[in-house]
């Protein structure tokens, strides 16, 4: 018996490293869509916002309104309502594809929050002399606002993809495969004390992973 | 004052006509700007001096319509401008510089690329065009040697020199100054101020500053409005403003320009009677009061004084307590001589 074996004799690695990729594929896929869809979200929350460049305090409200609700709704929660939406995208309710929908749905509207913050510490001068230079509202978000909030943007991510990694853990759940399925299904509910030390290992391993790069990119587009 | 060229056949190019600003506030609508006449000649230095709150930042604001105006009309170069919007408004403030008092350069651009910027987003200039004319304008800034910096790694002077090469960028005939030396040091100020005169003379460019520093409008400014809550209060000449101050608000500017703010009456109790004397251009360099005095016999006593210059212009107010038998034939001399004399209250 190898030390490996002595130490985890439960485990098959195999399936620890299949595991990992579905992790992996699932917290790239939520991630990108989260940000595709968040990323306008939040620029759109922050110019409607009162006093801003759009300001429409109306149209802020609801918006404010519907991300508050997705918010609020415990993920887990939120996993279960959202199977026929789930389907109807999909085709499925369950794995890595049945994952994404309710893990984007999730995330979506954490990133927004945080991009609008990130764009309200943009100094407001800056804007107005964007503006007095003749600055459409188009080339004051892509030219101004978004490079300008760049390192709170990426902070920004690094929450988010943080976050996701624990939603993806508890997808694992409902199915969705991936190391909080093993975590569950074997660690938990089959008593295997060592697949739970080792898929917790390397979620930690992971995240850590996740915040260094995030702090990295943060120091290097930082200017200020 | 010698007449120049362009006071003789004024141009105004910007023109205010019973411009004012209110602001709807819980309902109520608060008067900010109470409506302004205002001509601003071409190729002058227009200052407009307030305190905080005064509306001078909203008047300047109104030419490049980051304000617009509740009430009345905005001309720029004999345009209605007022309701531009769109590509419009876009075309009229590309042609009009402005810096201001934090800089608001883009921190995550070199300072090279915050100059380019208003090029690059106006379009339709090749990056080769754009290159040139970056290096030019830091030439004339004195900041060629620093064109790959961030704006984080200068100093102040230096960031307000990236600001007014980035405002000249698309060659404006209008510069607008918000407070651009307020946060400078004095050193800083002065070379500043010196930057952008010497832009005015060379350039031939329309230049309107915002300040609350009488000192500001001494050095560069040819003109001056006093804002006081939201109105016009006094409008001439620097010099006329600045040695004859009318307004009180202007006199405490002059005074504090002058640092006896707040002194109150200091020279009760001082023999004879009280004159302020106030020479401009040549008359401030020639012995004059040694002259009348040597050939009147009267004798003066003198209080406080200051000779400087206003802008280009030397000038010397002399604050002095007088007292002989010619006393009057002595004052007549120096009135004749082109001084002005008033008498002050001890």
């Amino acid at each position: 018996m190898s030390p490996l074996q002595t130490l985890f004799p439960n485990i098959d690695w195999a399936e620890i490293l299949q595991a990992c990729f579905d992790t992996l594929l699932m917290l790239g896929g939520s991630l990108l869509f989260t940000l595709v869809i968040g990323l306008p979200l939040g620029v759109w929350l922050f110019l409607t916002a009162r006093g801003q460049l759009h300001a429409k305090p109306k149209l802020y409200g609801v918006l404010s309104l519907v991300v508050n609700v997705l918010r609020s709704i415990p993920f887990i929660i939120l996993m279960i309502l959202l199977i026929p939406l789930t389907k109807a995208i999909t085709g499925v309710s369950i794995g890595i594809r049945g994952a994404i929908v309710p893990l984007v749905i999730g995330a979506a509207p954490f990133f927004a929050r945080l991009v609008e913050t990130a764009l309200r510490e943009v100094d407001r001068g800056v804007i107005e002399a964007s503006q007095a230079m003749g600055a459409t509202t188009k080339q004051i978000v892509t030219r101004v606002l978004l490079p300008e909030a760049r390192p709170g943007l990426v902070a920004a991510t690094t929450v988010t993809a943080v976050a996701l990694v624990g939603y993806t853990a508890m997808g694992g759940i409902v199915g969705a495969g991936g190391l909080g399925a093993l975590a569950y299904q074997y660690g938990y509910n089959g008593y295997k004390p060592d697949y739970m030390l080792v898929t917790v290992a390397l979620l930690v391993v992971l995240v850590q992973l996740l915040q260094m790069l995030g702090d990295w990119l943060v120091a290097r587009y930082s200017r200020k | 004052m010698d007449a120049s060229p362009i006071q003789a056949t004024p141009t105004p190019v910007i023109r205010f006509e019973a411009a004012s600003k209110s602001y709807q506030v819980n309902g109520a609508l608060v008067p900010a700007l109470q409506p302004v006449d205002l001509a601003i000649q071409k190729g002058e230095v227009f200052g407009i001096i307030g305190h905080s709150g005064a509306g001078k930042s909203t008047l300047l604001r109104m030419i490049n319509l980051l304000e617009r105006p509740t009430g009345g009309k905005v001309l720029v170069d004999g345009q209605d401008v007022t309701h531009a919007d769109g590509a419009a408004l876009r075309r009229l403030r590309a042609g009009i510089g402005m810096i201001f008092q934090h800089f608001n350069l883009l921190s995550s651009r070199t300072v090279a690329d915050n100059v380019a910027f208003p090029l690059r987003l106006q379009g339709g200039m090749a990056e080769t065009d754009i290159a040139a004319r970056v290096a030019e304008l830091l030439a004339l800034v004195g900041l060629d040697a620093h064109a790959n910096k961030y704006p984080a790694q200068l100093s102040g002077g230096q960031k307000q020199r990236v600001g007014i090469a980035r405002a000249l960028a698309s060659k404006p005939s209008i510069l607008l100054c918000d407070e651009a030396t307020s946060a400078l040091d004095p050193q800083t100020t002065a070379s500043v101020l010196e930057l952008l005169a010497d832009i005015n003379r060379r350039l031939g460019l329309t230049i309107v500053l915002i300040t609350h520093e009488m000192d500001v409008i001494r050095r560069v400014c040819d003109r001056v409005a006093v804002l006081d809550a939201g109105q016009v209060v006094e409008l001439g000449s620097v010099a006329d403003v600045f040695l004859h101050p009318r307004h009180p608000t202007t006199r405490r500017f002059v005074a504090e320009a002058d640092h006896r703010e707040g002194r109150g009456p200091e020279y009760a109790g001082v023999p004879g009677k009280l004159y302020r004397l106030s020479f401009r251009g040549e008359t401030t360099y020639s012995p004059m009061l040694s002259r009348v005095v040597r050939d009147t016999g009267v004798e003066y006593n003198l209080l406080s004084g200051r000779v400087d210059r206003i802008k280009d212009e030397p000038y010397g107010q002399l604050t002095l307590a007088m007292h002989g038998e010619r006393l009057d034939e002595a004052l007549a001399q120096l009135r004749a001589a082109g001084v002005d004399i008033e008498e002050v209250a001890p």
